[in-house]
């Protein structure tokens, strides 16, 4: 595949070398010559030095052939311009923009972005992952289907707790999925599972719900 | 009338008053307050530190009754991104914004945003003015 990818930082650096290792022919564009010079010593002749969201680089560049265009500047702006242009003049049929304030990544959707990366969001989630008390854990959201799959974490007085999943009564949109209990495999849940202090629970909610789950399986959060 | 405009610089202040004189209600953005000083002593409308890229702050200035939004700032993807945003997620009916790169204006008045690149306009303004001294 053709990648073309605007930003030569540091994410822009290893995402390029990756992207080549794995056979693709990848061109860079970067603004400043000392990050251009860096991809010149270390990959070659991959990284032109230019401005991503102007109309005559992008034609330079070839866009029109490429595959995937990922814009991944610290710039939001220039990550919305530089995929909009490339995917309403040059057609391309991939864009992804990196997102550095998680609203505009509801925004580019709506404006036309194919898929957007929100980088404090998945710092954030990160962080969530490995907090120790969190009882509640997004692992993946699945953006064209709206849905959100979350662990929970039940402890003694959470409302699940001794009640099978048929008594929880979830509406429509949730569902819970495995449990996995300390030392054991996890386990497909059915309508008859009645659940323990201590059960880790994966379910999977509308995005947006995760703590009407929350309420549901475990209580009210003032009570954690 | 209701008009948000982005961008407090020679451009932007100066239009700011000339709409509030002529009776619109005007909130002026701007990233960095000291370019409110180009405002006349008499402005009547809102002048707002904030930036326009920002959805939160554009509904602080009260974009979602607004009638008309002005992109002005330096940047022409800044311009570009707040006209959308004010444009297509807040739905004001009528967005202007300033784009200097005339190749990028052509993109994007081909998708529909209504821009002024003073680039051209200017060297068109200039070849007049050139030609009616030569004739002359």
């Amino acid at each position: 595949m053709y990648i073309i990818i605007v930003g030569g930082g540091n994410v822009g650096y290893y995402l390029s070398k990756y992207l080549l290792s794995e056979g693709h022919e990848v061109l860079v564009l970067e603004k400043d010559a000392v990050n251009c010079a860096r991809f010149e010593d270390d990959l070659g002749s991959i990284c032109v030095r230019g401005d991503g969201c102007e109309v005559s680089t992008l034609a330079e560049a070839g866009t029109s052939r490429a595959d995937v265009f990922i814009a991944i500047t610290n710039e939001d702006d220039d990550n919305l311009v530089a995929c909009q242009i490339a995917k309403f003049k040059f057609n391309v049929p991939r864009t992804i923009a990196r997102v550095n304030d998680p609203k505009n990544e509801d925004i580019f959707q709506k404006l036309g972005v194919d898929s957007t990366i929100s980088v404090s969001g998945l710092i954030f989630q990160t962080i969530e992952e490995n907090l120790p008390a969190h009882p509640l854990v997004h692992l993946l959201t699945h953006a064209a289907s709206g849905v959100e799959i979350i662990e929970i974490k039940l402890h003694d007085r959470s409302k699940a707790v001794t009640k099978s999943v048929k008594q929880l009564k979830l509406p429509a949109g949730f569902a819970l999925m495995l449990v996995i209990r300390e030392g054991q495999n996890p386990q497909v849940i059915g309508e008859e599972t009645a659940f323990k202090s201590d059960d880790r629970i994966i379910a999977i909610a509308p995005t947006g719900k995760e703590n009407e789950l929350r309420d549901l399986l475990i209580g009210n959060h003032e009570s954690d | 009338m209701n008009v948000v405009i982005m961008g407090c610089g020679r451009v932007g202040a100066h239009l700011a008053a000339m709409l509030d004189q002529d009776g619109m209600k005007v909130t002026v953005l701007d990233k960095d307050a000291y370019s409110f000083r180009r405002l006349p002593s008499d402005f009547g409308g809102t002048a707002l530190v904030g930036d326009g890229t920002d959805a939160d702050m554009l509904k602080k200035a009260g974009i979602e009754q607004a009638d008309i939004f002005i992109a002005l700032t330096q940047g022409d993807n800044r311009n570009v991104m707040a006209a959308q945003i004010a444009g297509k997620i807040f739905n004001v009916p009528r967005v202007v914004c300033r784009i200097y790169d005339p190749l990028r204006k052509d993109v994007y008045e081909s998708l529909g945003i209504e821009a002024i690149s003073p680039t051209t306009v200017f060297a068109e303004l200039l070849r007049e003015r050139l030609s009616e001294k030569t004739k002359g």
